[in-house]
């Protein structure tokens, strides 16, 4: 199977603080992490790549200092990795970057399966992923929370996931090639091995820019994107919560008293 | 080219922009700020920071190919599981009742099923002016790939100004397929919408970070403009069975119908009647019950007031209760009217994915617990005690 992963380098929230008199993050020394959920949909490339042969690819988008994320990710197993970078992908949305991202995978070629991780923990959109199977024109099943069985023998090839929803989970059978993004529940992320570790040291990571891509310009960066930021700005701070402590029979009287209209 | 740049006579040094940069792409060279390019991503963050307006994004101007005046009609998804309608369909006809006033324009529900008709008057009941309606065996269950062909049909044929979903599972994944084929703007999860009464164009508020940082998305290009919305952001529009409307009925072409995914059994997995997303009331439970048994209290209080049950992520990690509860980022991300936060400490990865909620009680015995900070009411005290009490007196209401 050949098997590509997209992934995101974003900023490490477990080391986000937030200033408690502006009530601003403080992002000054925030590291930059894998995407928590891209690890899952690395483990799971991973494994099926152990289980059926192959190989697993791993892209992202975004600017030089990403490639540790690359690095990041043939530590843990991935076999190949490739950065997609270049300043005319500066400012993409979500249906810039699904564009680029499909490219890519394109270009890659011959791709069995693709997994992304359900959302990015920055921008939470969720939106990236079906839009690279739209762009692909591959189906796509999200939110997997388990693969139950893969069919390489038969015609087509079909796997059967199963897609976690609000009450409960649906099973999906689903053809090979298509696209799916994983939640946590999946598997459970492997550590580094020590070969990894000397195999991302070594892996040279080739750069693809807009050159190898040959997307149209008007479809990528700034220009290419139909939503535009207009204003970034920090909500208002809660005012402090009323502090109820004593005797747990008064101060359970005096919160149902005060709720109860709401219930 | 599109780009950043700092002007120069503005810039006073301060270096606010700095500290808001999340790739660290700005760095004070005698005491002005330089962007390097290599590094930013032309977030937009920097600029709104920026108090004496040193810095500006400029765009290159993007080309309309199509009349947008054209465009008419604020249309909402129908999410419907086996004929019964998601309750998020009647807060965003709510809102779109709104928006179409402040655009002088219809309201329209999107309603694709099996056997669905009837479920049609429901929608002009609640607010719709027209309902688009396909009611074909095709489409009897949620596959992206067939409701998206049969939706961006409609797009094509009527041309909606405006298009909104709940930022449901199936919400997220529908709209975000729509919205590369037709080449439309879409921004996740909004909590806020509004006309700009001047430009006439929907201005998008939505949360990133967690809730921590609120972003204001426009897409004045492209059409339609397409957003998904949060679960209780908004009342429910009200039932009026007086109301007049339109029903458009539309085929599906089975002919085309994609097969390559095909959905099988729909499993319930939740150990309470009452899911997260909609719950007006959800009740959690955190490390602070110490052994998996106690999370019955949990489930008690959540029966009483009928609630659903939520969890941190170390309850889940230690095997007391299935993923589907965990709230949080690697979680689900929730905003009821009342959410109880039972022994749960508040790390931010928990925080993120409540705050948004409009009530908030915390009972924890740490004065100092993180969840106190984005809590309405904090109540220090041991959870043991406390969480029966309120078990008892609540019961005690409801049997009044």
């Amino acid at each position: 199977m050949k098997i590509v992963v997209c992934i995101k380098q974003v900023p490490d929230t477990t080391d986000v603080k937030i200033n408690p008199e502006t009530n601003t993050l403080i992002r000054e020394g925030v590291v930059s992490i894998i995407n928590p959920f891209d690890m899952y949909a690395i483990e799971e490339a991973v494994r099926l790549k152990e289980r059926f042969g192959g190989e697993a690819i791993v892209v992202t988008m975004g600017p030089p200092q990403a490639i540790d994320v690359l690095r990041e990710a043939i530590s843990l197993g991935i076999d190949k990795a490739i950065h997609l970078s270049d300043r005319a992908f500066a400012g993409s949305d979500t249906w810039a970057t699904s564009r680029i991202l499909a490219k890519a995978i394109e270009k890659i070629g011959g791709c069995d399966m693709i997994i992304c991780g359900k959302q990015a923990s920055d921008g939470d959109t969720a939106q990236v992923g079906p839009g690279i199977a739209a762009h692909l024109d591959l189906p796509q099943a999200t939110y997997v929370r388990r693969i139950d069985s893969i069919h390489l023998d038969t015609t087509p090839r079909i796997m059967v996931v199963e897609r976690l929803l609000e009450e409960g989970y649906e099973l999906l059978e689903v053809e090979l090639p298509a696209l799916i993004t994983v939640v946590k529940e999946i598997n459970e992320p492997r550590l580094p091995s020590l070969r990894g570790k000397m195999a991302a040291r070594k892996a040279e990571i080739p750069s693809w820019s807009n050159k190898d891509l040959n997307i149209d310009e008007n479809q990528i960066g700034l220009k290419g994107s139909p939503t535009q930021v207009i204003k970034i700005f920090t909500p208002p701070p809660k005012p402090g919560g009323q502090i109820l402590q004593g005797e747990p029979e008064e101060i359970t009287s005096k919160l149902v008293e005060e709720i109860k209209d709401l219930l | 080219m599109s780009g950043i740049k700092v002007i120069l006579d503005k810039c006073v040094g301060c270096g606010l922009c700095l500290k808001v940069c999340p790739v660290d792409a700005i760095k004070l060279v005698d005491k002005k700020a330089v962007i390097d390019l290599d590094k930013c991503t032309l977030c937009g963050a920097c600029p709104d920071s920026c108090k004496f307006e040193a810095i500006i994004i400029e765009r290159e101007k993007v080309i309309v190919k199509d009349d947008l005046s054209q465009y008419k009609g604020v249309w909402v998804f129908a999410e419907q599981r086996d004929g019964v309608i998601a309750s998020v369909v009647f807060e965003l006809l709510n809102k779109a009742r709104q928006l179409a006033q402040g655009l002088g324009t219809y309201v329209g529900a999107v309603l694709l099923g099996d056997k669905v008709s009837e479920k049609a008057q429901e929608l002009i009941y609640r607010g719709a002016d027209k309902v688009f309606l396909i009611d074909s065996p095709g489409l009897s269950h949620y596959t992206s790939e067939n409701y998206t062909k049969a939706i961006s049909g409609l797009v094509g044929k009527y041309k909606p100004e405006i298009i909104l979903a709940g930022a449901t599972t199936t919400g997220r994944s529908l709209v975000s397929r729509i919205a590369v084929g037709i080449y439309a703007g879409l921004t996740a999860d909004c909590t806020g919408l509004d006309i700009d009464p001047e430009r006439k164009i929907l201005i998008q508020t939505r949360p990133a970070f967690g809730g921590n940082i609120m972003a204001q998305i426009i897409s004045p290009n492209f059409r339609p403009q397409m957003a998904t919305v949060r679960h209780k952001v908004m009342p429910e529009s009200e039932n009026n069975p007086q109301a007049k409307g339109e029903i458009i009925k539309e085929t599906f072409d089975e002919a085309t119908r994609d097969n390559r995914i095909k959905f099988l059994d729909f499993i319930k997995e939740t150990i309470t009647t009452v899911n997260l997303a909609e719950a007006d009331i959800i009740v959690s439970g955190g490390r602070g019950l110490q052994e998996q048994k106690n999370f019955s209290l949990i489930e008690e209080l959540a029966e009483t007031l009928g609630a659903a049950v939520g969890s941190s992520r170390a309850c889940v990690d230690a095997g007391w209760i299935p993923y589907s509860h965990q709230v949080g980022q690697t979680g689900r991300t929730v905003c009821p009217k009342i959410y109880i936060a039972c022994g749960i400490s508040g790390q931010i990865q928990h925080l993120v994915g409540m705050q948004s909620s409009k009530l908030i009680i915390a009972i924890n015995k740490d004065p100092d617990a993180p969840i106190f900070k984005v809590a309405n009411y904090c109540i220090v005290g041991d959870l043991f005690k406390v969480v029966p009490l309120l078990i008892k007196k609540f019961r005690e209401i409801h049997a009044k």
